[in-house]
Formats: structure tokens, sequence, C-alpha cells
């Protein structure tokens, strides 16, 4: 297993700028999460990375050797790459074992102890081998895709999304089938998503990719808990936003005074928290009015209107949940990242140091 | 991309040749050519016989297909067979089937009975194809809004079918502006059996082809019509999820009429042509059967079909390919030649092969690779819609995968992308193979001194009243088609792929 480097790779379709210049590091035996919004060029990245495209310019090194960049780019088929394709494009002509084998060298193409034991490590029966690929689930398609495209024994596997086409349900499982069968190979992997739960539970580091730059390449909890911008904040998860003034590493806020989570110059800030740390109770405190409750079971979530007319909303335990109108005090846990107001994107102060993982 | 825009301008040679021959003539040439009581008569004649033609396809197709697509009508699935049924019998004979019964059918109401009876299937199949594919749940909404059956007809079914059966309609004006057999054995004059009357008289005149411009004019008309009339609108089911089952509408006392009308369309269509070519096949053997010629002839006719349907395939590969994998203009551009060029009838590619064939190598005159190429230029159109079709099944997405297992290109042609190809190539040869088997026009005209095939020595005996010998040739001729019909009566919603369709499911 390599590592991956892209440099400074930029991308262009006709006049549309689709790449402008990313970096990405990717460190052997690890999986990496792009994350991004529909149109942002993760999809196109990766498709450089695989071959199927050629950059403008940039270069992409894996495992220390240059494939994109520098002189004749090396073929997709040079490159030992193992691509998983949105929808798993199986071949419709082929069975499953036709499927799995394919990249094998013809000897070892009819080897059914192979194909078992590839099926076996995306988790699915040997059985399933002479089925052809539309007798087979979502989920079992997408298996079927990894178990092809981890039999050659790639230097790096790439996905497109292969949970996106999946019902919530099969999701889940086909997701830790993945990642059990990407960590048991040992495999380094690029995964691409628009789903940011996904990114965050799937990954040991995310880049969150906009506009065609990487906008933070970190792993998923500094990320959620240290973004470097409200953008990136709110991309991620969702946020509570409020403003106030930083004096000494505090700020004075309609919720109370929040303690920082990193060192800011005092002035004018506006303050990210996560709903989650929002506690709500009917005790003394500041005030919000409740104005929908959407109850999920396991948790709910409560949109709140403060005295200002701001809306927020709260994560809390599905248990002991206020009614729509009611008045209830707000209490925060943890600390909150501030973002000095006036600073053109929203520049992040100068974090104290890389959070541990 | 240069073999498509070669066989784009095989497929031009015909509508050249016309513009090329009204050139040498010039203006005066034309008016005196054009311009007479004698095509004035041939315009009236194939105009109405078109027109009519439409628009008893068109009340038909669609009828029978509300019939057995909506309603509780018994039988639905014999029907729709049944309906189908006429495609396996070639115009010409089911032209002969009537006149040898009935002597005075010679009629412009015999040629209408027969091109229509004929050609109905070409509205009724889009039609059904088109039922099928609406979503149940806009009727029932439109049912749910107060709307009577024949109101969901006219206001919900009927604008969803219009450009299935402008395109029925379009197919069916094309087909009988270029009909030869059936009319000329019924003595109805239109344009093409002119041309072929003038070709014959004169050899090649300039008569024959500037009557034959007229005709083309026609087709260019008809297509242009089309174009307009279809606009630009796309109906589409909204919303993801199998359609529901359709709940079929009752007819009550409407049942009777309904199965009598369905039963006289069939016994006009189905039953008569086969109980005449019975007939004459029990007068002819009785005459004596002549096996071996008759072998020889099946034997010339699938050989010269096999040979059409690779060569025809092989040219539609680059064009279905470009179509699909480099959409653009240029791409757009040589695909439709090829359908326009298609769409010229049979006799004015022959005429057309003709001439070009002696002016510029006299060697291929009459020759089968003159046949071969006008095979090519009439049904090049069916081998490209399926191979385009096929190429659309198969995506770039496998190739890509395939480059990533490290398969090489020429392996991936192989390992790949001729494995999906394959069912849509083999179903476009074998719409040709069927095409060419009951081709009578241009084989007639191009055929080599000697070759017969069934149509032409079908035609041969027909033409000399010989009904009893032209029998056979007839029956080898629906046999053969027979099984293709089938196929075609189940496939209606579905492709040709059923296969390579249902691909990977979400």
């Amino acid at each position: 297993m390599s590592a991956l480097s892209v440099t400074g790779v930029t991308k262009s379709y006709g006049r549309t700028p689709v790449l402008a210049g990313v970096d990405l590091h990717v460190p052997a035996g690890t999986t990496t999460a792009l994350l991004g919004p529909s149109g942002c060029g993760k999809t196109t990245l990766l498709r450089i990375v695989a071959g199927f495209d050629d950059p403008d310019a940039g270069t992409v090194e894996l495992g220390g050797r240059v494939v994109a960049g520098a002189g004749r780019p090396v073929p997709a088929r040079r490159r030992g790459i193992g691509f998983v394709p949105q929808e798993g494009g199986l071949f419709p002509h082929l069975t499953v074992a036709g499927n799995v084998a394919f990249g094998l060298p013809r000897r070892l193409r009819r080897d059914r102890a192979r194909v078992a034991s590839l099926l076996e490590l995306v988790g699915l029966d040997a059985a399933l081998a002479d089925r052809t690929p539309h007798q087979l689930s979502g989920g079992q398609q997408q298996r079927v895709a990894l178990a092809r495209a981890l039999a050659p024994e790639p230097s790096l596997v790439l996905l497109d999304e292969p949970f996106s086409s999946l019902d919530a349900s099969l999701r889940e499982d086909t997701r830790r089938a993945v990642v059990a069968a990407l960590r048991a190979t040992g495999a380094t992997a690029v995964l691409v998503t628009h789903d940011q739960a996904e990114a965050l539970s799937t990954a040991d580091q995310v880049a969150v990719l906009r506009g065609g730059v990487l906008a933070q390449l970190a792993d998923p909890r500094t990320l959620y808990r240290d973004p470097r911008d409200l953008d990136v904040a709110a991309f991620v998860g969702e946020a509570v936003v409020l403003d106030g003034d930083a004096v000494g590493g505090r700020v004075a806020s309609e919720l109370g005074e929040l303690v920082l989570g990193r060192a800011c110059p005092d002035g004018p800030v506006r303050v990210l928290l996560r709903p989650e740390q929002l506690r709500l109770s009917a005790g003394p405190g500041p005030r919000a009015r409740v104005c929908a409750v959407d109850f999920y079971g396991h948790d709910a979530r409560v949109e709140l209107e403060l005295p200002s007319g701001r809306r927020v909303s709260a994560r809390t335990e599905g248990g002991d949940l206020p009614l729509a109108g009611a008045e209830v005090s707000v209490a925060v846990t943890g600390t909150a990242v501030p973002f000095p107001v006036g600073t053109p994107s929203g520049a992040p102060c100068p974090s104290p140091a890389p959070a541990p993982a | 991309m240069l073999l498509a825009a070669a066989v784009a301008a095989l497929a031009l040679v015909p509508l050249g040749h016309i513009v090329v021959a009204a050139v040498g003539v010039g203006w005066d040439g034309i008016t005196e050519l054009v311009f007479r009581p004698r095509v004035a008569e041939l315009l009236v004649n194939t105009v109405r016989l078109v027109g009519g033609a439409v628009v008893v396809c068109v009340v038909l197709g669609v009828g029978a297909a509300w019939l057995v697509e909506r309603s509780a009508v018994p039988g639905r699935r014999v029907w729709h067979v049944l309906l189908v049924a006429p495609l396996a019998v070639p115009a010409f004979v089911t032209s002969y089937a009537w006149i040898s019964l009935l002597p005075g059918f010679d009629t412009y109401g015999g040629a209408l009975l027969v091109v229509s009876l004929s050609y109905a299937p070409f509205v009724y199949l889009p039609a059904v194809a088109a039922f099928r594919g609406l979503d149940p749940a806009l009727e029932d909404t439109a049912r749910g809004l107060g709307l009577s059956t024949w109101g969901v007809f006219r206001r919900v079914q009927l604008p969803q079918l219009r450009v299935a059966v402008l395109g029925g309609a379009l197919l069916v004006a094309l087909h009988v502006l270029a009909e030869f057999g059936a009319l000329a054995m019924l003595r109805y004059p239109t344009f093409t059996t002119a041309v072929y009357d003038q070709y014959r008289a004169t050899f090649n005149g300039p008569g024959a082809t500037m009557l034959a411009g007229v005709l083309v004019l026609l087709c260019l008309v008809l297509l242009l019509a089309e174009i307009r009339l279809r606009g630009a609108r796309g109906y589409a089911r909204t919303g993801a999820g199998a359609a529901r089952a359709v709940r079929p509408v009752r007819l009550g006392a409407l049942t009777a009429p309904a199965l009598l009308a369905l039963a006289a369309v069939v016994a006009l269509s189905v039953a008569v042509p086969l109980v005449s070519l019975v007939r004459w096949m029990a007068t002819g053997t009785s005459a004596g059967l002549d096996v071996d010629t008759l072998a020889t002839t099946t034997g010339t006719t699938l050989a010269l079909a096999a040979a059409a349907a690779v060569v025809t395939t092989v040219f539609a590969l680059p064009t279905g390919w470009l179509a699909v994998r480099r959409r653009g203009p240029v791409a757009t551009l040589l695909e439709r030649s090829t359908y326009l060029g298609s769409a010229v009838p049979a006799i004015v590619i022959a005429l057309a092969l003709v001439t070009v064939s002696i002016r510029l190598v006299p060697g291929l005159y009459q020759t089968v690779p003159v046949l071969l190429a006008a095979y090519a230029i009439l049904f090049l159109p069916r081998a490209i819609v399926t191979v385009r079709a096929a190429v659309e099944q198969s995506p770039p997405l496998h190739d890509d995968v395939a480059a990533s297992l490290g398969a090489s290109a020429p392996a991936r042609l192989w390992r790949v992308t001729l494995p999906l190809l394959a069912p849509g190539i083999g179903a476009g040869a074998a719409l040709v193979f069927l095409a060419v088997v009951t081709e009578l026009t241009a084989t007639l005209l191009l055929a080599p001194t000697g070759t017969t095939t069934l149509a032409t020595a079908f035609w041969s005996a027909s033409s000399a009243l010989e009904y009893g010998a032209a029998a056979p040739y007839a029956v080898v001729m629906v046999l053969l088609s027979a099984p293709a019909t089938v196929l075609l009566s189940r496939d209606v919603s579905r492709d040709v792929l059923p296969a390579a369709r249902r691909g990977p499911t979400p």
C-alpha cells in the first residue's frame, strides 16, 4: 500500500475551472474522505487520480512515483488503482465471480477459492459467486464492486459516492462492511461523498473541497470541533452561530458568558456552538421560545427563537421534550469556537496546537 | 468519424443523384417534365392515398391500442399478437391475396384498404408502447378530478400519445409513398409505380428521375412536417418507483361491438390473405410444386439477406457509436443523414444506384455489391437504432473500471464492449435480414441477371397472373417473417435488449 500525494492540480472543462490548485496528501494505509457539495470538483479529482482524466497542471504521485504531471501520464491500467464507482458499475454480462476475477491474471481467473475469499472479505456469501449482477441487491452490488477492486491488490482504492444510491437501512451495513474490508487489507483509500456524517464516521481524515480548492484537511474530530471557518463549520454539521465581544478568552453572548476553546484577540467575534452543546431546562438562565420540535426517537431537534429573534437549534435526548410555544431556559456546555469579525472569509484564530485525534 | 462520414455519404448518394440530374436538366426541362397533366394526376392519386391511409391507420392503430391496453375486452393478449401479425405479410402479398380473390379490387378503395391494413401496425405498435409507458397515476388523478373515460382519453392519454402516433403516422406515409408492389398489382398509379413504368419504358431517361425528384420532395415535406408537429415537448413519468398496474376500463354493453371491430380488422388484414394464400397454394401444388427452384430461390434470398445484414450492421457501428459517445452537431448530422437517405423510396435509391454505377464503375452495374449497397442505404436506420441503444446500455463507466483493473484497450474491447453490444448488434442484423427477405423494389431493378429472390420470383409469377405458382414463394416469405413478428409483439415496451437493459438495480 502506498501514499498518495496530489500537488497543485488544476483542471478546467472548457472555460469552467473545476479544480483550482488542489493539494492533498493521503498517508499509506489510511482512508481519506473527499467531502464537498455537488459540483465542487471531487469526482473530477478522483478521476484524475485514477487516470481517467489528465490534470491541466500539477502532479499526482503514487507511492513516490509520479503518475501524472511530469512527461506522459501513466495510463489508468498501469496505475494499480482499484475503482469502485457509484452504483457499482458491475459488468452486466459477467457473473459475480467473473466480475471479481476480472482484474486477475488469466491463470488465476478460474480460481474459485480466490473469489470465495474475496467475497468473504467484503462480507458476502461465496454462494453468490454464480449470480448475475442484476440478481443482487444494491448493497451486494457495491460489495462485489469493492471485491473486484481489491482483487488485484491495488496500491490505492478509490470509491466514488459508493453508498449514495443505497437505502438508508442498507447504507449503514454496507458502509461498515466496506470499512472493515479496507481495514483488513490495510488499503489506502479515498472516498468521495457529499454526506458529512458518512465522511466523519468512515475516514481517518476528511478533505473538504470547496470551489475547486481544499478548504480544510483534518481528522474528523478536529474538523467538526475546530473548523477553519464558519462555512466549513456549517457544511460538516449543524451550527449555532452567535455574536459577541471577546474579552480575555470569554465572550458575553445571548446565551450567557461562553468560554472560548482557543485563544483569540479581544474584539467583536462570532462564535460557533454545536446544537448538542445546548441544554434545555425549566430553571433560571437565558430564555428562549420553542418554535418546533422534530422527534427522531433516539433524540430530538428543538428549534428555538432567542429574544433577539435569532433562531438556533438544540439537539436533546428524546425523553422529556418541551412543547412548541413553550418558554425554556438554555445552558451551554463545553467551549465555543471564536471567529473574529471583520476578517474577509472569517479566517480563524490561530489554533493553540493541532488537536490530537 | 471518417467511417461514419463515409457511411453518411453513401446514404446521401440517391439524393445527390436527383439534385445533380435536376441541375443537368435545367429549369426549362424540369418545367416541361414536371408540370404536365399526368404528374398532376399522379400527385392527386398519391396524396389522397397517403392521406387516407394515415387517417385510417391512426384510427385503427390508436383505437386498437386503447382496447388492448386500457379496456377489459376479452382476450387482449391474443388480439395483440393478431394485430401485429400483418407485419409478417409483405404488402404486395396482401395485395395479391385480395386481387386474386376479387379481380375487381383495383380501385382507390381497394388500394386504401390494402395499404391501411398492411401498415396499421406501424401506428398500433408505438401507440401500445406509449400506453404502457404512461403513468396510470395520471389517469387516476384525472378520473379523480371528474373526467369520464372519454375525457381521460382525449385530455390525458391522447396528448401523451402524440409523439408516438406522429412517428407511426410518418412511417405509414413514407411506406405508402414508397410502396410499389402492392399498388402496381392493384393497378393504382402513384409516383412510385410511375417511376418504375417510366424506367422500364425509357430505361433511365430524365423523365423517371424528375418524377423521382417530386417523390423525394414529398418525402422531405413529410419529414419536415413531422418535426414541426412533434415539437420539443417531452413527456416523462415524474417521480421514481415502479408504475402501478392499470385497472382496465369495463366496456359493459360495448364489449360486443368492440370485439366485432377487432375481429373485422383481423379478418381483413390476416385471415383473408392467409385463406387466399392457402387456397392458391393448394391450386399451385396440385399443378406440381417445383421444389428445386423454390429451394434455390430461398437459398439465394437467405444468402443475400445474410450478406446485407452483415454489411449494414458493420456500416451502422461507427455511426451508432458516435451518436452516443461523441455527442455533438457533427455526430447528429451524420446520424440524421443516414435517416434522410433511407426515407427516400427504394425505387429512387435503386434508380440512383443504376445510374451512378453505370456512369462511374460500369463493371459494377447489376452486381451483388451494388444491390447490397442499396439494402444498406434502405435499412441502415434499423441497424443504427439498435446499435445506438446497445451503446447507450454500455456506459463508458465500464470501460473506465476495466482500465483501472489493468485491461488494455484491445482487451477492453474484447472482454467488455463487444459482449455488451452483442445483443444489440445481433438484433439490428436480424431486423435488416428480415427486411431484405421481403424487399421487392430495389431487388427488381438491381439484382444481377439470373438472380431471383423469393420476392422477385413471386412478383414475376403473379405479374403473369400465375397466382398458384406465386403462392409458395409468398408462403416462404411469411414463414420467414413470422418469428420476428412474434418477437416484436412481445417486446413492445421493453427494448430489443431485455438482458442488458436490466443493469444494476439500485
